[in-house]
């Protein structure tokens, strides 16, 4: 049979704030398939021209897929969210790049006609499900040398990256840093962040943690404004002696999920959903798993080669910030300037949290809203580094510019 | 010199030192929309949901504290609103009525009631708006506390909500008689007060609890309490505006509160008081002076409490909720064995409705057997006919009644039915040699470990199993019509029967959701004997002259469910007369064979009354029946020769031992007869009439059982 590759669409998308992983965060006591639930109740809520019943599929990327996390999270969260049972849906794990991986798989259902319309988002409660719970590497990684040793630690990996680019200094990730947790504070005051959170009631009973009883949860906790380049000099580096990576250039361990409503252009249109983003491109790619953050990099070589776009095509980034050093290198790899006024513009994950398999979908919220803003911005795109030596890169363009839809 | 309400808890905690403290935790939170600082208030007695949170005085006194400091706040413009909301699952449901059971003091009681008005009443005085949110299963005083608010919202997921006091022997005390009929109408108010709880403690769903007008808003349980805020936050900054249908204080509220009598007498026949107190606040309040009804709850409460009905009820109460639940006397369940298929003798109406209930709970293969093919057939055609109502109903879906109807099965040949039962009830003629032959039957072809059980209502369980090789596998399996409504089921241990089949059929009984009790092998069982003593007593009086009207009047201020003679009725004479029969071969003493009824059994009536007029006179046909003594009683004095004879009965029935316990009579009445909390089965009210001393020289149960404690 004939068959049309049909474009794909970012409909809307939505995320709770992010929690502080740990005892004393606002959502210690919050399941994790909770907060998936709500977010999908909100985009379905945001979305009322959307009949659930005509949802393909639900999407949803949890690293560490057990409890609250486990039980084919898309489906479950389906059922629990109030979505049709005639709704399927399954879970997703590309660790960081969960939700997006969540996105760009959807997409190629909708590409290839299977969906019309499905959720995809992401959820990480790092706080009951630790980085690390319940893992069983293959004794052959270190045997065989198959990966170094560092692999399996983030921060470590993060510091081997320094040692890649001798030019990143801790100077410059700090300064990053500030002007991340600034430029944070600069989108909330001006409201920028607010209207794709979902509200989340939050429980506490321990009373260490601050007054008990049932409260909401409205804005990121991890946010640091006002941040100086002397708070962050002084802080430790735990991954190496006289190391480079500290709590401060990086993101901390967060609890929260994402979700996101992903359509074939025309669907959305028939059934006058928004339009925020079209799909232009996506590309995953491996590296060394002791340099992860670089795999943004090779990621993005391959997501512009199939686009047939150059970096200098795209007007602005959402690069995840697992750290500091990993935007840095990307940056310094295509020579744009470390503040690049296109490059993360709302702030990143230093400020906001990076709750691992929900972020893919944050980074995409926000490209939209800056999308709306500039119109005159026809690509963006959307990188992050992912565990075990890996990149991913989506590029979008902008349905709001002029010459969008057409050739380039 | 006023007590402060802080003083009043406190002295009121001092008297009940065991309560589980509900805490009231407030908690900031910035609303939605920027709708400004919020403080929400949160129930929890910090257990899980099997532990609903209650108010004893120590909560009530917590509470106080927490709207101390959100009053503060309010007034310093520090929040917009207050909210008051409950641990998951759980808003509040009520007065921790273990506090109540230890009072003994008019005083006290007063204190409790007004110690609660007083801090619920400060929510509707707050210098903001308050909002309650329900969020989860809400009765009694939790109901209330959100009636003081504001605002209301309630969670679609909610699943019971409801005023169960007059249930109990109460009047919604903190508020929930002046308030509801305030803010729903006096009509809706009588139905959830009166009504609702008259009719077995109906409880409502959250939809309900917003259609009725209660809740201003309905939100999905998935994200009930942040759809809340939201919603206060649009409440709060004008963009919701909630408007409320106007209450009807014309006749309507007369006419609602004439209703709420007549259901009131329906059910109770003026016995017990608290209906009729509720009404009396709920008409009262139709002037809408709220101060003037909480006044007046506090004294009906506390006259409530002090009385000996509220007292018989609360003992009710627990004798269902916890003995019914774990019967005395049964032994170790681990000694019970798997029942995974069951065998029905008998394809008749009973054996069929039998064969419903064990395919329906136990879901497991029923097999019906019965003399011919005709029955056998009659009878699964029964089972499958009722599936089917259950279908149509929604009760169950296709798959499940294509699953009960495969389960269910007729045979002709024992062997072929029973050979691999594990559990088989007799329901044959009630005929001694009949059963003992049916047993035998049943014996030679069931698996040695198979428990034989018996319907019987008055023969004699150990003589049934005692031609039997095996007769410690025979209990008596006794359920009372009908079978799906009455819970009670006596269990009936016959000299023989050891411990294993015991357990198990305890254990069948549980999954039979039944309440089951422990009764010993002797004639009629418990609530049989005691009917019939009662009923006969009934028509001694009536066959030595006391005209039959005077003779049921003289027991309707006991407020049973229903006469002596209609009940008969109910029972059927024919069938009455039988167990009269037996209970006189047993006990000739106490127990006479009624000529007048034999005459009206033999006449083919099906009962005394006549229905033409609508209401029951009695039948001139049967009055011509009756050969009637000259010795004429006044409706007192029949009602003390039965109430002596009763107890007699009951005296004698624990010197034998049927029961362990007075407990598990009234336990029986009350599942199995119908017979009123506000009694408490019988014994709290023969204690508190006197009649037991009279009659026993002693009360069947100690002072603060079912009764304010000395």
């Amino acid at each position: 049979m004939p068959r049309t590759v049909r474009d794909v669409v970012f409909v809307d998308g939505v995320r709770t704030p992010f929690g502080k992983a740990g005892p004393k965060g606002i959502y210690h006591e919050t399941r994790a398939d909770d907060l998936v639930v709500k977010s999908i109740r909100e985009l379905l809520r945001r979305n009322p021209n959307l009949d659930p019943a005509t949802i393909d599929e639900v999407a949803i990327a949890a690293t560490t897929q057990i409890g609250d996390q486990g039980l084919t999270l898309g489906r479950t969260a389906g059922i629990l969210a109030g979505l049709p049972q005639s709704v399927p849906g399954y879970s997703i794990d590309r660790m960081c790049a969960g939700a997006l991986t969540a996105v760009t798989a959807v997409a190629g259902g909708v590409a290839f006609g299977a969906y019309d319309v499905a959720v995809a988002g992401g959820v990480e409660h790092m706080g009951r499900h630790p980085m690390g719970e319940g893992v069983d590497p293959n004794p052959r990684f270190v045997s065989e040398k198959l990966v170094d040793e560092s692999a399996l630690f983030m921060g470590m990996t993060a510091e081997n990256l320094h040692d890649r680019y001798p030019s990143i200094t801790k100077q410059r990730a700090d300064e990053y840093a500030v002007r991340s947790q600034e430029k944070a504070a600069k989108a909330y005051a001006d409201g920028k962040i607010q209207a794709d959170l979902v509200p989340i009631s939050v429980r506490r009973t321990n009373e260490e943690a601050g007054e008990t009883g049932w409260g909401l949860a409205t804005a990121d906790e991890p946010m640091r404004p006002g941040t100086t380049l002397e708070n962050l000099a002084g802080l430790k580096t735990p991954f190496r002696t006289h190391g480079r990576v500290t709590a401060g250039n990086a993101a901390g361990l967060n609890d929260g999920a994402t979700a996101s409503l992903i359509a074939s252009e025309d669907f959305a249109r028939e059934n006058n959903l928004p339009v925020k983003m079209r799909l232009v491109s996506y590309a995953f790619a491996g590296v060394e798993p002791e340099v992860m953050g670089y795999g943004p990099i090779p990621a993005t070589e391959k997501a512009l080669a199939k686009s047939g776009l150059s970096i200098d095509d795209i007007g602005l980034f959402e690069v995840n910030e697992a750290f500091a050093v990993q935007v840095l290198a990307f940056l310094e790899h295509y020579g744009i300037a470390d503040d690049d006024a296109r490059v993360n513009q709302y702030g990143g994950a230093i400020a906001f949290g990076h709750p691992l398999a929900s972020s893919g979908v944050r980074l995409m919220t926000q490209l939209a809203r800056q999308f709306e803003e500039q119109p005159e911005v026809r690509y963006g795109l959307t990188t992050m580094c992912v565990g075990f030596g890996m990149g991913a890169t989506v590029i979008w363009e902008n349905p709001h510019h002029k010459d969008a839809g057409g050739d380039k | 010199m006023s007590t402060t309400t802080a003083e009043l808890l406190k002295g009121a905690a001092e008297l009940f030192p065991d309560e589980v403290v509900t805490q009231a935790h407030v908690r900031h939170l910035e609303l939605p929309h920027g709708a400004g600082k919020f403080a929400l208030i949160t129930l929890d007695n910090g257990l899980d949901h099997t532990k609903p949170t209650t108010f004893g005085p120590q909560s009530l006194a917590n509470l106080n504290a927490a709207v101390d400091q959100v009053e503060a706040e309010a007034k310093a413009g520090d929040i917009v609103g207050v909210g008051l909301t409950g641990k998951p699952f759980i808003f509040a449901v009520g007065a921790d009525l273990k506090g109540v059971e230890l009072l003994k003091q008019h005083s006290d009681a007063l204190a409790i009631g007004k110690g609660g008005h007083d801090v619920f009443k400060r929510l509707a005085g707050l210098a903001v708006p308050t909002f309650a949110y329900y969020n989860g299963a809400a009765m009694g005083g939790g109901v209330e506390a959100g009636l003081h608010c504001t605002y209301r919202t309630v969670s679609k997921a909610l699943p019971a909500f409801s005023l169960p006091e007059v249930f109990l022997g109460l009047v919604p005390g903190w508020g929930g008689c002046a308030l509801l009929p305030n803010l729903i109408g006096a009509e809706k108010a009588v139905q959830v007060i009166i009504e609702n709880s008259l009719n077995q403690n109906r409880q409502l769903k959250g939809k309900q609890v917003f259609e009725l007008g209660i809740a201003d808003a309905l939100f999905e349980g998935a994200d009930f309490l942040e759809q809340s805020l939201l919603w206060t936050a649009k409440v709060l900054n004008g963009d919701v505006k909630v408007e409320r249908p106007e209450v009807d204080r014309g006749e309507a509220w007369d006419q609602a509160v004439a209703k709420g009598r007549f259901i009131a007498d329906g059910k109770v026949h003026g016995a017990a008081p608290a209906a009729y107190r509720a009404l009396d606040i709920i008409a009262a309040a139709k002037d809408g002076d709220l101060q003037a009804g909480f006044d007046a709850e506090d004294q009906a409460l506390a006259d409530l409490i002090m009385g000996g009905e509220l007292r018989a009820g609360l003992y009710a109460f627990n004798l269902v909720q916890k003995r019914g639940k774990r019967p005395a006397g049964a032994p170790d369940k681990n000694l019970a064995r798997p029942v995974s298929k069951v065998g029905v003798v008998g394809a008749g109406l009973m054996a069929s409705q039998l064969a419903l209930l064990f395919l329906r709970r136990l879901e497991v293969p029923v097999v019906l057997t019965d003399i011919d093919q005709e029955r056998v057939d009659k009878g699964v055609g029964y089972v499958h006919a009722e599936i089917d109502k259950l279908l149509g109903k929604g009760r169950i879906n296709q798959d499940k009644a294509n699953r009960l109807k495969a389960l269910v099965t007729g045979v002709l040949d024992k062997a072929e039915g029973f050979a691999d039962a594990d559990f088989i009830i007799e329901a044959v003629f009630e005929e001694i040699g009949v059963k003992q032959q049916v047993f035998a039957e049943v014996e030679a072809v069931a698996p040695a470990h198979a428990i034989l059980a018996t319907n019987t209502s008055s023969l004699s369980v150990t003589e049934m199993a005692s031609k039997l090789k095996h007769p410690e596998r025979v209990v008596g399996f006794h359920f009372f019509n009908p079978v799906a409504v009455l819970p009670l089921l006596e269990i009936v241990r016959g000299e023989q029967t050891d411990d294993a089949s015991l357990a198990t059929a305890f254990g069948v009984a549980k999954k039979l959701k039944k309440t089951a009790v422990l009764v010993k092998d002797a004639p009629a069982f418990v609530v049989n004997r005691i009917l019939t003593r009662f009923m006969g007593e009934v028509q001694n009086v009536i066959d030595e002259g006391t005209p039959v009207a005077v003779a049921e009047k003289g027991v309707e201020p006991l407020g049973l469910p229903m006469s002596p003679l209609v009940l008969l009725e109910l029972v059927g004479p024919a069938i009455g007369l039988h167990v009269s029969e037996t209970l006189n071969r047993a006990f000739p003493e106490r127990f006479k064979v009624s000529p007048n009824l034999k005459a009206v059994v033999d006449a083919g009536k099906r009962g005394f009354y006549v229905y033409d007029s609508g209401k029951p006179e009695l039948d001139p046909e049967v009055q011509a029946l009756l050969q009637q003594g000259d010795s004429v009683l006044t409706e007192e004095q029949v009602r003390d020769r039965v109430l002596d004879a009763v107890a007699q009965e009951i005296g004698l029935m624990l010197d034998e031992g049927v029961v362990a316990e007075a407990q598990d009579i009234d336990l029986c009445l009350i599942t199995g007869a119908g017979w009123p909390f506000h009694l408490g089965g019988i014994t709290p009210y023969l204690d508190r009439a006197g009649v037991s001393e009279r009659v026993t020289g002693k009360r069947f149960l100690e002072q603060g059982v079912a009764s304010v404690p000395a």
